[in-house]
Order: C-alpha cells, then structure tokens, then sequence
C-alpha cells in the first residue's frame, strides 16, 4: 500500500472503516496502481479478500504486491485471499461440463442475462467461517475491473445488479467493504460505461479518479487524484468533501503533491 | 440530484415532514438497506413509516421466498393497493433504479395508477390531487432528455439540487393547473436529526442557471433564513406533489 494515499484517505489497515464501498475510476490514464493499493491495504488489515481479477495475471499482481510489501501467494495459500483469475478461468469455462456453475459461464452463454454465477462464487468466498471464531477482520470484494464485463458482452444494469447484490451481501450483511475499478473512457455515446460509472458513483461513500493530465504526458507529474468523499444516506451540515492531488508513480510508491507544487519544478 | 449533491437527505427530511404532519408514509426502498434508510429518524417517526425492501433481494436471486413478489413493478402496485384512504406520501428511491429496470412507459403508467386508485378510496373524492404526494429521487445523470422528460412531464414539482461554496441549493420548478410555472431558488441544508434549515445565500445573478429547456417561469426571490423545519408560512412551498427530485 501507498501509505501517502492513507494519509491523504486519513486512514490506516487498523482504523480501515467497514462497510463502504469505494470507486476507483481512470480517465486518459491507468489507474491500477489503486487497485494495488486496495489490494495490499486490505491484506495488510487482515481482512479476507476475494479478488476479481478480469485484467492482468495472479504473477502479476503477486509480483507488484511483494513490491508493497504482500506475498499473494502465501494469502491465498493460508486463506485469506479468494483469487479469481479471469484470463484463465475465462479458458476453463469453455472445457468445463455445461451443466457445472461456472462465475463466468456468461462467456459460452449465448444471451446472458445476469451475473448471478459470478455473485454466487463472491459470496461463497466471503462466506463467514463456522468455527465461532472470525479468522479475518471483514470480508472485502476487490473487481479489477468491471468496465471489461461491458466488453464481454454484459449490459450495464447486469453489472449494476451484481453490484447491488454484492452490497448487499458484503456490505449491508456482512459488514465489509468492495472496491471496484470503472474506465471512463470520455465518451458521451459510450451510454452503457456511463450508465455503469454514474450508477456506482451514487452508491459509493469514496470515489477515486485518476486523470490524465489536461496538457498531456509529463516525466515528473503522471496524473491527477481527485478524492470525493460522500455519504449516501446521511446528512452532512457541510457538503460532501472533495480534494484533488496531482501524483507520481515510483517504483515502489507514488507521492502526491499539491497541483503545481511537483518537486520537479520546485 | 447528482453524484456531487446527494438527494437522499432531503427526501428523508421530507418523509420526516410528511409523518410529523400526521400523514402515512410508504417508502419503497431499492438503492439502501432499510436500517440505512431509518438511520436519523427518531422512533416515533419510524413506527409512522412502512417500508417495502427491494433491496436485500430485488430479483429473488437468493429463492428464500423472501422478496416482494412480482419485482420491481409488481413491489410498485403492490403499494398503491395497500396505501389507506387520507393524506398519503409515497416515497419512492430511487427513481433511476426503478427506471434502470422497467420500461419508462410502464413506470409512469404505474405512477399514474397509483394516483388514480388513491383517488377513487379517498374521503374527500372532490379534492383527490390533494389525498396522495409521491416523492421520487432522480439521478439525473442516468438518464437521457426523454425518460427524464416524461417523468417530469408527470410531476407538479421539480427539486434540482446544486450547489456551491459548499452551500447546496434547491432549484424548484413547480406547475399548477392554470398558472404559470413558478421557478424558486432555495439555499438549504439537512440537520443530523433530519430537519430542513433554509438559509440565505450568494445573490441571485451569481447561483447556477437552471437547464435551458427549462420554459419560462416566474421567479420568486430566494428565500431567506428560516426557523429550523419549515414554519406554517414555508409550508405550502414544501408540500410537494408528485416531486422529481434531479439533478443539476
């Protein structure tokens, strides 16, 4: 984890808030440093975690994770880390008997209405133990990420709905969290992204944004973070807050600084 | 309302009215668990308010014989045959996910049924448009001009929330039969114990311009610091009917 971004989050492993849902969204630039952030943040909290992973590999995220400081395969090997590898598994689907459940046996069906598969393997996985005694501190469902179901051939409210029953089984139910990583790719007439970025942002109590920057590619400033904190439900006597960062992406960090203040140019 | 200002709060603020002015409260509830949706009201308000949950299970996906039958719009009719004759507000959150799910005709056909079945059970059949207020929460960025204009088209009054300097702001356009449309700008904001606190604000010229397709209404100046809930002079400007609450 970037322990600059828990600062700027005001939030540390041990003081990590229960039942929240966090979107991460990149516009003109790659956002999964967040993902990785999320991924070690909860791992290091002790908090049984159930990965989506549709992107990129397990060597992958074990790679940039041992960067951070978790070995992913020591978590999965002890059982707090549930890995779902879309890029393998979406192989098996198609070799696998018909009749088996697969999480995402919509890939081999013609018309695909929900994801329901899917919602049924995060809840397994999250499931509480029965030995009467919690081995992990909550449950926590990390999809990176959901802008590529739409390109699998979902619709946005499928998605929509396997995020809704997610809240309500890991969130609402079981008091843990989801964190979810949505593109946004700019265009107005891209309507189903739209309708899938704008519908999570109303559920979301934090929402993250990567952007590019508006003047194109920078060595020492790779983007932007701006950082809206909301409370769905509850009033606040002041609006919901919002700050906005500009970062940059070592090897095994990423700093922030104020727009304007890059070390760089100082 | 919109992602930067959230519109959940001031529907609760008017649910809180609605019950503390004696009426029956039946709230559909899709976007939050119910314990979420009660927090913040007291418990004499909670005993006044019936909540149908489309949240735990909206699409029976668990079988546990549990979720409302019918579905979304089956969970819809399912109300207007239950609501008691006398003053009624139906809230409904959200809107957008109803309209997400159900064909825009046959929400606004059901939202019409609802009215007109209100209407035929109540006492006072002579004055029924009074008998029933429905509050919808819209997230106007969900939505194209034509479900967002044929919900509009159904609704008295329109809520647009917006805000700045951190000060949220209420744009309400309202329609009544026979008269020019009135569009008003009120400067508010939601106590913890959910009651409306109206505020003074930045001068006409310098808030946010409303939509362009908005006709052309008279404008009422904004209105100035109230005392907490809205008194019996502010009363009428908040008892809505048929509210779309967008966004800005």
């Amino acid at each position: 984890m970037f322990p600059e971004l828990n600062n700027l989050l005001n939030t540390t492993p041990d003081r990590a808030e229960q039942g929240k849902l966090t979107l991460l969204c990149d516009a003109n630039t790659d956002g999964s440093f967040l993902v990785h952030h999320f991924l070690s943040f909860y791992l290091k909290a002790n908090c049984k975690v159930c990965f989506v992973a549709l992107i990129q590999s397990f060597s992958h995220y074990n790679i940039v994770g041992q960067k951070l400081g978790v070995s992913l395969t020591v978590a999965r090997e002890c059982g707090q880390l549930v890995f779902l590898e879309g890029l393998k598994s979406s192989v098996d689907v198609f070799f696998r008997a018909q009749a088996e459940p697969h999480p995402l046996q919509f890939l081999r069906e013609a018309n695909a209405e929900n994801l329901q598969p899917l919602y049924e393997f995060v809840r397994e996985a999250l499931k509480p133990v029965d030995d009467g005694e919690a081995a992990w501190r909550c449950p926590v469902l990390l999809v990176d990420d959901l802008s590529v179901l739409l390109s699998l051939g979902m619709g946005a409210v499928a998605v929509l709905d396997f995020i809704h029953y997610c809240r309500a089984t890991v969130c609402w139910e079981r008091k843990g969290n989801i964190v979810a990583l949505v593109h946004d790719s700019g265009d107005t007439e891209d309507e189903e992204n739209n309708i899938l970025l704008n519908g999570l942002s109303h559920q979301s109590h934090l929402i993250l944004r990567a952007e590019g920057l508006a003047t194109g590619f920078c060595r020492d400033v790779h983007g932007q973070l701006r950082i809206l904190w909301r409370t769905p439900s509850q009033p606040t006597t002041q609006r919901d807050r919002s700050l906005t960062y500009q970062y940059k992406i070592q090897d095994k960090s990423v700093s922030f600084f104020a727009k304007g203040m890059s070390p760089a140019v100082l | 309302d919109s992602v930067e200002w959230e519109g959940r709060s001031l529907l609760k603020a008017l649910i809180k009215k609605a019950a503390l002015g004696g009426e029956q409260v039946h709230i559909l509830g899709c976007e939050v668990s119910e314990e979420e949706f009660r927090a913040g009201f007291d418990s004499s308000i909670n005993s006044r308010l019936v909540y149908y949950d489309l949240f735990r299970d909206p699409l029976n996906w668990a079988q546990t014989g549990e979720a409302l039958p019918g579905g979304p719009l089956g969970a819809l009719q399912a109300m207007c045959k239950r609501t008691d004759p006398g003053p009624v507000t139906v809230a409904l959150d959200s809107l957008s996910w109803l309209l997400l799910r159900l064909p825009c005709a046959a929400l606004c056909q059901a939202l019409c049924a609802m009215s007109r079945q209100h209407a035929c059970r109540g006492p006072s059949q002579s004055r029924p448009a009074e008998q029933l207020c429905v509050l919808g929460l819209l997230h106007r960025e969900l939505h194209g001009p034509g479900p967002t204009g044929a919900l509009s088209s159904l609704a008295q009054t329109e809520v647009t929330l917006s805000g700045t300097a951190g000060q949220a702001s209420a744009h309400i356009l309202c329609r009544r039969p026979r008269r020019r449309p009135t569009l008003e700008t009120l400067w508010f904001s939601v106590l913890p114990d959910l009651s409306l606190d109206l505020q003074g604000g930045p001068p006409l010229e310098s808030q946010p311009h409303p939509d362009p397709h908005t006709p052309q209404v008279s404008r009422r100046p904004g209105r100035k610091r109230g005392t907490g809930a809205c008194g019996s002079a502010e009363r009428r400007d908040w008892k809505l009917q048929g509210v779309g609450v967008g966004s800005g």
